[in-house]
């Protein structure tokens, strides 16, 4: 029925462009009906979104070939999981999908901002519907995932990398990452152009920036596993602009997130935060152009491509649209409080910030950089590892610093007898852990030594925080430690939360540094029978074992493992030969230790015709931490975005108390 | 199954229009349709309740960090006294905002 599916999307189009003209025309001229009615447009526009999204999902399980994008992405033997996951395998899927959380998450925000300034969401509509505009229209005239043609007997297949239990999950992450960002920038415009410079935005977005930053966050550990089990090269992230493209605004979301706490505390920041809440969101736009416009793997495809130059169109058209909105806020913006000192907590934020920002915009200019110089020059460029991983060294291990003074540091400002006191426990247990460490021989990296000296350093703080809060709480209130424990937290959720995510964050940097300063690697080619040894691994070619998979050909090399003596079993690595695809997929072997968090990885780089395989065998330290670090991170997460009742008691308190004033 | 479409797309079609007009049908002829955008008085009374929070929050949270051991006697003399007065300030600026506006309930009968 794609007629249904073409419907639905023209009507999303009208409805967000009534929510975009109707919404601010109603903004300007104070009309609170027809306010309204722009409101019930953008939740209109979920249900058309919606409409069109089970059009396209029917069309898909059913192998409607009929519809060029099912054809294009899917075939008769793909499994029903990877079929469902194909909506969003192709360009015209994924936008779909994009309109769909975005309408989603528009009408959530409308629905539950509803009660509280209804000015700000006069304004907010408008930016809602500007974004939905745009999209709606790329789907509706640009690519269309309803096109039609006469029905072949069998489709093209879907790309073998993407079928992965992982893909099925990662990009719908990355998109609740992507879209979550648009809410926080149209309440922020929205307050700009009601001309409400009070923390009211703050506070309706506060946890839709938190949950956009986590799903981000997630998403992109959800890609770095994938990428690990997958794409067989021994690694999980490679600097790809793609890849880049997630981390970027997921940086300028941590800045805001630190950065806006000193808005609440202090009054001060006003500008840096929305500027940070437009760069969040114009990299979140930028990420989505480069994944989708084919800009990146072709530089040629940029002119020819539909979408590229619509979504340049649109990045430039909000950058520009929102800075100037800034800029003519100026006067409104301007803090009333200074900074009491460079030794305080809001100064390690400000750090912080220039930090992640720095960090952020050198990646940009890493991914932009080849783009500029193809368009200028006509010359090919690639900006790789290299360049990335210095600059990582030089922003990373500050920011990694910072963490750990931080929660040491008091608001406004710290004399040093009583910074030497707070830093007197971290210090010495990172230094104990720096000597242990260089003892075992950790010191064959300086920077991995470095590294793990500030990381053990960032978890004594965490735990010095934990431990002399607990001890605080169980004075005040009497009771058990573990009440006193859960007190704590439950009373400031967002800054313990904060230092469990902290704990994620050092446990992903040991996990990083330890499965590249201190990995091993070796190639070798291997007949039946023969045998070779890597670090404590000794590994057996026992044999080639060939089996028909549902979608493939599948080719596996078995080898026995050794270490130190003892068997620790098979290990299986060799290639996919997709069938309906004509691909060919590596099929790497894993085998982990739970205990050290040490994987044996084990790539058939090439499958010789006498059975004799060329294989590349790595051995990564520390390498699950990186996947630990995401179970931490979301609890960490969760804690910081569950409601606080004392918080929403105050709030609700301020604004009853406003209404009443407003009133008398 | 084309013609089911364009009923299935026309009832949509509908159904939108109807909920984008809702507001017009439940209310034709409303006694007043202008959107509530708080005056200067409002946002004056904002910023200083939100001066009010901020000073009892930052107040609340000197007083932990000394319990914890954060802040040492020393700092916590010398932040201590500004903040109080700080947050005294912002209690009688809200309070006597919400005095006149009292005053102005009573003026008017």
């Amino acid at each position: 029925m794609p007629e249904l599916g073409r419907a639905a999307l023209v009507l999303c189009l009208g409805l967000a462009l009534f929510a975009l003209i109707g919404g601010a025309y109603a903004a300007a001229t104070r009309r609170r009906r027809l306010a309204r009615a722009a409101q019930n447009a953008l939740l209109a526009a979920f249900g058309t979104a919606a409409v069109a999204s089970g059009v396209l999902l029917a069309a898909l399980l059913r192998n409607d070939f009929s519809f060029v994008y099912v054809a294009d992405h899917t075939s008769l033997e793909l499994p029903t999981p990877y079929t469902i996951s194909a909506f969003l395998g192709g360009q015209e899927g994924s936008l779909l999908l994009w309109l769909l959380v975005l309408t989603g998450f528009s009408a959530a925000a409308v629905a539950l901002a509803r009660r509280t300034g209804p000015d700000i969401l006069a304004w907010v509509v408008p930016v809602l519907g500007l974004v939905t505009t745009f999209f709606a229209f790329m789907l509706v005239a640009v690519s269309s995932p309803f096109a039609t043609q006469i029905a072949p007997p069998d489709g093209a297949g879907l790309n073998p990398s993407l079928q992965n239990p992982y893909m099925m999950i990662h990009p719908p992450f990355l998109y609740l990452g992507y879209v979550g960002l648009t809410i926080p920038f149209a309440f922020a415009m929205g307050a700009l152009l009601a001309r409400r410079t009070d923390e009211l935005w703050i506070v309706a977005t506060r946890r839709w920036t938190l949950f956009a930053w986590t799903a981000l966050g997630i998403g992109q550990l959800l890609g770095a596993h994938w990428a690990y089990v997958e794409v067989g090269w021994g690694g999980y992230y490679a600097w790809d602009p793609v890849e880049n493209a997630a981390l970027m605004p997921w940086l300028a979301a941590t800045a805001f997130l630190h950065s806006v706490m000193i808005q609440e505390k202090r009054g001060m920041l006003k500008v840096w935060n929305m500027l940070l809440v437009i760069l969040a969101f114009c990299l979140a736009l930028f990420g989505t152009f480069l994944t989708r416009s084919g800009v990146i793997s072709s530089i040629h495809s940029f002119t020819q491509s539909p979408l590229g130059g619509w979504f340049l169109g649109f990045i430039c058209l909000v950058t520009v649209g929102s800075l100037a909105l800034v800029m003519s806020r100026l006067p409104l913006l301007r803090s009333k409080t200074r900074m009491e000192s460079l030794v305080s907590r809001e100064a390690t934020f400000l750090y912080n910030n220039l930090l992640l920002v720095a960090l952020c915009l050198t990646i940009l200019w890493g991914v932009v950089f080849p783009i500029l110089t193809q368009a200028v020059r006509g010359e090919q460029i690639t900006v790789s590892g290299p360049y990335y991983n210095f600059f990582l060294r030089i922003f990373g291990i500050p920011l990694l610093l910072l963490m750990g003074i931080g929660p040491l540091v008091a608001w406004r400002r710290a004399s040093l007898r009583s910074l030497g006191r707070s830093f007197a426990w971290p210090a010495g247990i990172a230094l104990a852990a720096g000597l242990v460490l260089l003892l075992l021989g950790a010191g064959s990296s300086w920077i991995g030594l470095v590294a793990y000296t500030f990381a053990f350093f960032v978890l004594g703080s965490i735990g010095y925080e934990f431990a002399r809060g607990t001890r605080a709480r169980h004075a005040l209130s009497g009771g058990s430690w573990p009440a006193a424990f859960a007190e704590l937290v439950a009373r400031n959720r967002r800054r313990y939360g904060g230092y469990v995510v902290h704990a994620a964050i050092v446990l992903l940097a040991i996990g990083i540094v330890g499965s590249n300063a201190y990995d091993k690697v070796k190639e070798q080619k291997l007949s039946p029978g023969q045998t070779m040894a890597i670090g404590n691994y000794r590994l057996t070619y026992r044999e080639l074992v060939k089996r028909n998979g549902p979608n493939a050909t599948e080719y596996r090399a078995l080898l026995d493992v050794r270490r130190g003596g003892s068997s620790l079993g098979t290990i299986s690595s060799g290639k996919n030969n997709y069938r309906a695809e004509q691909q060919v997929s590596n099929e790497v072997g894993i085998r982990s230790d739970h205990l050290t968090g040490e994987d044996l990885f084990v790539i058939a780089d090439q499958i010789n015709p006498d059975n004799s395989v060329n294989f590349k065998v790595l051995v990564k330290p520390l390498v699950n931490l990186i996947w630990l670090s995401g179970f931490v991170f979301f609890i960490g997460s969760l804690v910081a975005l569950w409601p606080s009742a004392a918080e929403q008691r105050r709030l609700a308190s301020r604004y009853r108390d406003l209404r009443a004033l407003a009133r008398a | 199954m084309t013609a089911l479409a364009f009923v299935l797309g026309g009832l949509l079609a509908g159904a939108c229009v109807l909920y984008v007009a809702l507001p017009f049908l439940r209310e034709p002829d409303p006694s007043d349709d202008v959107l509530g955008v708080p005056g200067a008085l409002e946002q004056r009374a904002l910023e200083l309740a939100e001066r009010r929070d901020r000073a009892l929050a930052a107040l609340k949270e000197l007083e932990f960090d000394h319990r914890t051991g954060k802040v040492s006697d020393e700092d916590y003399r010398a932040l201590v006294g500004p903040l109080r007065q700080r947050v005294a300030e912002a209690l009688r600026a809200f309070e006597l905002r919400a005095e006149s506006s009292e005053e102005r309930v009573r003026a008017r009968g």
